[in-house]
Formats: structure tokens, C-alpha cells, sequence
């Protein structure tokens, strides 16, 4: 029984000289990388041109390798961040901080060619990262949905949303 | 003189091919393994990865060459060279054609053989020993004790061969082949005497005292640089002979029609060649005592009755 198994083993071994490799010869030949592929992250920007971040801090909280740092923007009233570095060096590409962001600003994308000669280039900051388009969810605007007023929108105006409920005239 | 010199020429080309043989076969087997798996194997430097040999050489040489603090100095040095020694030492009593042969007609040819192939367990013992450390020593221990029983069956397995021929001397016993190869009467040698040279040679899938998984790299897991490009070689020179001594002893040897014998004899040992690293491909490792008990209990008892049946075969048919 052993030698029998053992025989076929290498008989099926010995037609795999037959069949068609399944290398992709790398700089050559590109493999293909679906657009949900977890490489190199940006950050979006919503339909209007404005900076999708929030300054929320969750996918700073979320990252396993604690790798983004950012700082909101000093001015009052400005959500953006003031800094936004990855350090790639330490990124797992994990995607938890695209799962995490509830503006969609952060964003994996299908590219994963980001070698450099130094660690320090592995740094990516907040120009490196910021893109001028909306990423993966073209439609989506954070502040059009949300129930806040922001410049050009009152409360109540957003999608799917109802206009402001009168506390006091709730009253009975 | 000039014969002299003939015989000197003849041998150190015989040496200089089998060492460059051996390490271009580091390639050959990175590429059909990658074959057998589905990859390529290593296609880059020169032609379809041609010249990775000579890369590999050039990066062998330039690494550090670290004798660790905790070995014993002397013999941690001289184990590898025993072990290529021996095995290159084995070669001078292969004929590979009627005229390319260091030893001609040795009489006792085979035993030179197995003797040698016997002294190459010391390089792999001594290298385990005096590495002083858990890993090398179990490496080494294992080599021996698999080393000598499989060695013991190894000669009772070519017994049959040498029955049949009627001597010691590998070149009558490659002539006596001329009509009938004894892989044919002597088949169940063969067997035995490949599964014994495929652990001498401590392949795969009987490469235990090497047995990554659980040893590091076994006996030479000290080892760095050239030392362990001298086991590195001595391994793959060492499938060159057990596929040699194969093909002499059980397949003809140089014999074969139309074609010029060198060639015969070279497409012989490069098929046992290529079946010796699709037994890597495809087959695990037996556990340890898996395989002590098939030396002592399964291999040996066969090939003792393999012996007394050729024996009286031989004795009850007259010639
Ligand atoms: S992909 Fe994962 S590791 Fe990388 S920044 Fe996002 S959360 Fe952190
Ligand atoms: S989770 Fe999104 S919005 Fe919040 S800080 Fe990170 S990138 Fe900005």
C-alpha cells in the first residue's frame, strides 16, 4: 500500500513537468490586482473638492500597528487635519482604518510597488497621501448626509434627512 | 612517463567535471523542482537562469567563513573535506567508458566503493560532533546509525549483481552486461541497492540527519560559507555516484547501441539523476524509527533472501 502510494506520488509529480506554470514573472508581467486590493492608502477628497477628513481620530485609534498620526487643524471650525503621516515601514495594509473612517477619506488602493532605498521614505505626509479625487465612493459626501450644518447646507437639508425638530414645541 | 601523465590529465579532468557537475546541479534541481511545483525556478542570471551557478559560487565565497567560538576547531574544518574527499575518492573506481577510468581493472573495484561511501559517514559524524551543539550532534548520530544499516544491506544488495558477473572488478561486471542489463534478473537488488544509495547519499526522502523541520539543518547547521559548500557539493557529488554505480552496476554502463559510449552513459546517469530529485518533489520523510525499521526488518531480511535465491539460481542452472 505504502509503495503503491509512493508511486503515484511521483508518477503525479512527474506530469506536473507538463503543465503550465503558474509564475508571473514580476516586473515583466504585471499580476492582476482587484480594485478592493489592500496597498497603498490615500486619503479622498468629497465630490465638492473638499477635504474628506474629519479629524476624527478612529482610524489612528483602530490602526493594530499604530501608524497614522494626525492632528486636527488649529483654526476653530476647520475639521481638517493639520498633519496626516503613515508610515508605511509599519503598516500591515490591514484596511481597519478604510473599515473604520466614516468619511471614506482613507482609502486602500490597488498598488503595492512603494519600495525605497531608506526607511525615512517609507513616511508618507499629509501631501503625499492627499489625492484631488473622491477614491473608490465617488458620490459620498460626509457632511451632505450627516446631520450638521456646515457653509451652503442648514440642518435638515442633507439626505435622507428630517428637518430640525422645535424642542420646545414638542411640549404636550 | 607519457602514460603517466595521460592517467594524471585523465584524472584531474574526471575530478574538475564531477565538481562542476555537482554544482551545476544545484541548478538543474532548483529548476525541476520548480517545474514540479509549478514555478520556474531560478530564470534570471544568463540564459533561462544558466548562470546562477556561478552567481551562487560568487556569493558562497564572499560570505563570512565563521568558525563559531564552541566548536573543536580542527576537526570542525577537516569534516567537510572528509566528506568531499571520500565521495570524489569514490569516483576513481567508475568506468565511465572502456577507455575514461582512473582505477581500469581494480579487482576488488566494488568493495573500494562501499568502503569509500562507508568513510563519508565520518565527515557527517565528525561534523555533528564537533559543531557542539544539540542540533549538528543529533544530525550526526542519525547519519550514523542510518548510514551504517542502510550500508549493510547496500552490500548484500549488490551481492547478486556480483554473484552474477562473477567479480569485483565494475568494469567485467559492466562487460558482463553486454546482452542482458541485470536490472532485469537482478531486480530486486536494484531496489534495494537504490533505496540504500539514496539514504547513503542522505537524499530525500531519507535526508533525516538534515531534517529541516525539526533539526535546523542537522549535522551542518554550523556551517557557513565554503565549509558548508564543501557538504553542499559533496551531496550532489555524491548523486552523481550513486547514479553512476547505479547505472555501472545494474543498467550497462557505457553499453548501448549506434552511440558513442560516453553518451550512453551520461544520458543513463542523468535520468537517475532526474529521479533522484523527483523523489525530493514528491515524497516526505519517514519518521526516524520508520526508517530504522525498514533497514533492519523489511530491506535487510529481502535482500538476504535475494542473495540465497540468486545463489542457488546460479548453482542449480550450470552455465
Ligand atoms: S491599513 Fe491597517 S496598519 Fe495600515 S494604516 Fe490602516 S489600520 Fe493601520
Ligand atoms: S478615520 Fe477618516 S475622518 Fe477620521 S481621522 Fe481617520 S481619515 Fe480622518
Amino acid at each position: 500500500m505504502y509503495i503503491y502510494s509512493s508511486l503515484r506520488t511521483l508518477w503525479f509529480t512527474f506530469l506536473h513537468l507538463f503543465h503550465k506554470t503558474e509564475t508571473i514573472q514580476y516586473p515583466e508581467q504585471k499580476p492582476y490586482l482587484s480594485p478592493r486590493f489592500r496597498g497603498r492608502i490615500i486619503l479622498t477628497r468629497d465630490p465638492d473638492g473638499e477635504e474628506r477628513c474629519v479629524s476624527c481620530y478612529l482610524c489612528a485609534a483602530v490602526c493594530p500597528s499604530d501608524c497614522i498620526s494626525l492632528q486636527k487643524s488649529s483654526i476653530e471650525g476647520d475639521w481638517t487635519p493639520e498633519h496626516f503621516r503613515i508610515n508605511f515601514s509599519r503598516c500591515i495594509f490591514c484596511g481597519l482604518c478604510e473599515e473604520a473612517c466614516p468619511t471614506s477619506a482613507i482609502q486602500l488602493t490597488p498598488d503595492f510597488e512603494m519600495s525605497e532605498y531608506r526607511r525615512s521614505d517609507l513616511v508618507y505626509e499629509k501631501e503625499h497621501l492627499l489625492i484631488s479625487g473622491t477614491g473608490k465612493v465617488p458620490d459620498y459626501n460626509f457632511y451632505r448626509v450627516a446631520g450638521v450644518s456646515v457653509r451652503g447646507k442648514a440642518k435638515g437639508e442633507a439626505l435622507n434627512e428630517a428637518p430640525p425638530v422645535d424642542a420646545r414645541g414638542l411640549m404636550p | 612517463m607519457v602514460e603517466i601523465l595521460i592517467d594524471i590529465g585523465i584524472s584531474v579532468a574526471l575530478l574538475l567535471s564531477i565538481v562542476t557537475l555537482a554544482a551545476f546541479l544545484t541548478f538543474v534541481e532548483r529548476r525541476l523542482l520548480g517545474f514540479w511545483q509549478d514555478r520556474l525556478g531560478p530564470n534570471r542570471v544568463g540564459w533561462e537562469g544558466s548562470l546562477q551557478v556561478v552567481a551562487d559560487m560568487i556569493k558562497i565565497f564572499f560570505k563570512q567563513d565563521w568558525t563559531p567560538s564552541f566548536v573543536e576547531p580542527v576537526i570542525f574544518v577537516l569534516a567537510p573535506a572528509i566528506v568531499l574527499v571520500t565521495v570524489l575518492l569514490a569516483f576513481a573506481v567508475l568506468p565511465l567508458t572502456p577507455g575514461i577510468g582512473i582505477a581500469g581493472h581494480l579487482n576488488i573495484g566494488v568493495l573500494f566503493f562501499l568502503g569509500m561511501t562507508s568513510l563519508t559517514v565520518y565527515g557527517v559524524v565528525l561534523a555533528g560532533w564537533a559543531s557542539n551543539s544539540k542540533f549538528a550532534l543529533i544530525g550526526g548520530m542519525r547519519a550514523a546509525a542510518q548510514m551504517i544499516s542502510y550500508e549493510v544491506f547496500m552490500g548484500l544488495a549488490l551481492i547478486g549483481v556480483v554473484m552474477q558477473s562473477g567479480s569485483f572488478d565494475l568494469v567485467k561486471i559492466v562487460e558482463a552486461q553486454r546482452h542482458l542489463w541485470f536490472v532485469v534478473p537482478q531486480f530486486f537488488g536494484f531496489i534495494m541497492f537504490l533505496i540504500a544509495g539514496i539514504a547513503e547519499a542522505h537524499r530525500l526522502p531519507f535526508d533525516l540527519p538534515e531534517g529541516e523541520n525539526e533539526l535546523g539543518a542537522g549535522f551542518h547547521t554550523e556551517y557557513s560559507s565554503m565549509k558548508f559548500g564543501m557538504f553542499f557539493v559533496g551531496e550532489y557529488a555524491s548523486i552523481v555516484l550513486i547514479s553512476s554505480i547505479t547505472v555501472i552496476l545494474f543498467f550497462g554502463g557505457w553499453n548501448g547501441p549506434f552511440l558513442p559510449p560516453i553518451f550512453w552513459f551520461m544520458l543513463k546517469i542523468s535520468l537517475f539523476i532526474g529521479f533522484f530529485i523527483l523523489l525530493r518533489a514528491a515524497l516526505p520523510r519517514p519518521r526516524y524509527d520508520q526508517l530504522m525499521s525498514y533497514g533492519w526488518k523489511l530491506m535487510l531480511p529481502l535482500s538476504i533472501i535475494n542473495v540465497a535465491v540468486t545463489g542457488a539460481l546460479i548453482l542449480s542452472v550450470p552455465a
